[in-house]
């Protein structure tokens, strides 16, 4: 990583799941009291703040219940990335000076159902919406259809990635799907758009989670295991890319943010792909899981037939994926996403994870989130 | 630094000789849409700039027959608004992307002929595109337009 280490040195998180009693807000104080908890040090420690949800609020409001101590706490709106945006910007406040203990908090809480875009807000015509081409899972269906063209990939491939976010997340005491499903049974289960089926998608739903990071000077002081933040990179997409409400995508050779975030985050971080011990994808639904395993270097395109079938991908395999359920289990808190995910390596890189920690001492961890209209936040993390 | 696959070296202008430039009289009736005065990028709908390069983009009509580049079907109701279901109702339907030239795929609602159609869908398969009210649409290609 270019500049100075940036240490993680607390991680929280609330459980994700519809929370008719809870606000937003009120979930991101307490992933944030957790966090803090976790690294040993009062509110009045923390010098510099960034945050953000896509729906919940603005996160600058929380110093009402977290303390009024005059920090700069900076809101962050970057959609699927607002999570990644808030990591990077703190990173940047620690390597600049601006503090040495800063918080980045993600949270979000969406209304039941599929997210509800309107054209306009697009650049789209309204003819779109009356049409019905407003609808995420449609992108989801197409793309990974094509990739399944061509790269042979099958129905039962889809299917045995949810298997797994559902068998993870029934060994993650805050993931919200904690109840086992068999492949067949995800097959079965409705086809939603073709060749997605009801249990391959996740759920907009509510959570938050939050991290406390620090300079190596600040961690020493600290009595906990710190975790490194190797890289964290935000990218957007480039010309060429396949993107969900697209009235065209050009030809040829499609473009991938993914692979642009990914190839950054490990070059920064000075390690590859092969590095890697324990890693979060994106998985909206499995087709995206299949996908990104090949956008992010991990293997290449067609081999995710063999290596899911192998087992390769579930705790104990070679490379482990998703292992606390991932978006399809823990649903998909907009702004909380990217977090979820490095608060879950962090457990593993600690040897933290309980039921579900990936054996033998896992160093190196690797986090992806992928969302609209085009952006992919990646880091790279070692113990 | 990585090869940009649709560089100007790799395809120029020619590359694409079936757009038709607006309005010509042997112009197959299709879409409207734009292609940049620079770069072998052609987009929809007719903007007035590149979305590559940020240059001037021209008026072109698309090619009106291609091919399915993928696809899938709307199982359930879109919610309502701003979906309008048909007047007899919500019927699953199917949509995808046609590939009209080498650089443009176009997103259109695929009207099969019933129910059965939506397990006929093939990738590759040759479709027709006309330009409609609302969103472009799609059809397959009778084996007699194909022989024309």
């Amino acid at each position: 990583m270019t500049g100075a280490d940036v240490l993680i040195c607390g991680a929280g998180r609330t459980p994700f799941g519809r929370w008719p009693e809870a606000t937003g807000r009120q979930l991101a104080v307490a992933a944030v009291n957790a966090a803090l908890a976790d690294a040993g040090i009062p509110w009045s420690r923390v010098g510099a703040a960034f945050g953000g949800s896509d729906s919940a609020g603005l996160a600058d409001t929380l110093v009402a219940q977290l303390g009024l101590t005059g920090l700069p706490f900076v809101n962050v709106k970057n959609g699927c990335a607002t999570g990644g945006s808030a990591l990077v910007s703190a990173v940047n406040a620690i390597r600049s000076g601006m503090a040495d203990v800063v918080l980045a908090v993600g949270f979000d809480k969406h209304p039941r159902g599929a997210f509800d875009p309107r054209p306009e807000d697009w650049g789209l015509g309204t003819e779109y919406g009356t049409d019905g081409l407003m609808v995420t899972t449609q992108f989801f269906g197409m793309k990974i259809q094509r990739y399944m063209h061509d790269h042979g990939i099958t129905p039962r491939t889809l299917a045995l990635v949810a298997e797994k976010a559902y068998r993870n997340g029934a060994l993650t005491p805050e993931a919200w799907r904690r109840k086992p499903l068999s492949a067949a049974e995800i097959l079965e289960s409705g086809m939603v758009s073709d060749p997605l089926t009801r249990y391959m998608f996740c759920s907009p739903g509510a959570g938050a989670a939050a991290l406390v990071l620090c300079s190596p000077e600040a961690a020493r002081a600290l009595d906990g295991r710190p975790v490194t933040l190797r890289s964290a990179v935000v990218r957007t997409r480039r010309f060429g890319s396949f993107e969900v409400f697209s009235p065209w995508i050009p030809g040829g050779e499609l473009t991938s943010v993914s692979r642009d975030a990914s190839a950054a985050a490990f070059e920064e971080a000075g390690l590859g792909p092969g590095d890697v011990d324990v890693c979060q994808l994106q998985d909206t639904e499995s087709g995206a899981e299949v996908m990104h395993l090949a956008e992010c270097g991990f293997c290449a395109d067609g081999e995710q037939e063999r290596l899911v079938a192998s087992g390769a991908t579930g705790i104990g395999g070679t490379l482990p994926v998703n292992t606390d359920g991932g978006c399809i289990a823990n649903g998909e808190p907009i702004g909380a996403s990217g977090l979820r995910q490095v608060y879950e390596i962090v457990r593993q890189l600690r040897g933290q994870a309980g039921e579900r920690q990936v054996p033998d001492e896992p160093r190196v961890g690797f986090t992806h989130v992928y969302g609209a209209p085009g952006v992919s936040a990646c880091t790279v993390l070692s113990r | 630094m990585t090869t940009d696959p649709r560089s100007r070296a790799a395809t120029g202008p020619e590359a694409a000789p079936e757009l038709q430039a607006t309005p010509g009289p042997q112009a197959t009736p299709g879409l409207q849409g734009a292609r940049c005065a620079g770069c072998p990028v052609t987009v929809y709908p007719a903007d007035d700039t590149c979305p590559r390069c940020g240059g001037p983009a021209d008026p072109v009509v698309l090619p009106g027959a291609g091919t399915l580049w993928t696809w899938t079907v709307q199982r359930y109701a879109p919610k309502s608004p701003p979906y309008q279901p048909p007047p007899g109702g919500f019927v699953p339907f199917a949509l995808g992307y046609v590939e009209l030239s080498e650089d443009v795929r176009v997103a259109a609602v695929l009207d099969v002929d019933d129910l059965d159609g939506l397990d006929h869908l093939r990738i590759g398969m040759p479709l027709s595109v006309t330009a409609g009210p609302g969103v472009p649409r799609a059809r397959p290609t009778t084996p007699a337009e194909e022989r024309s």
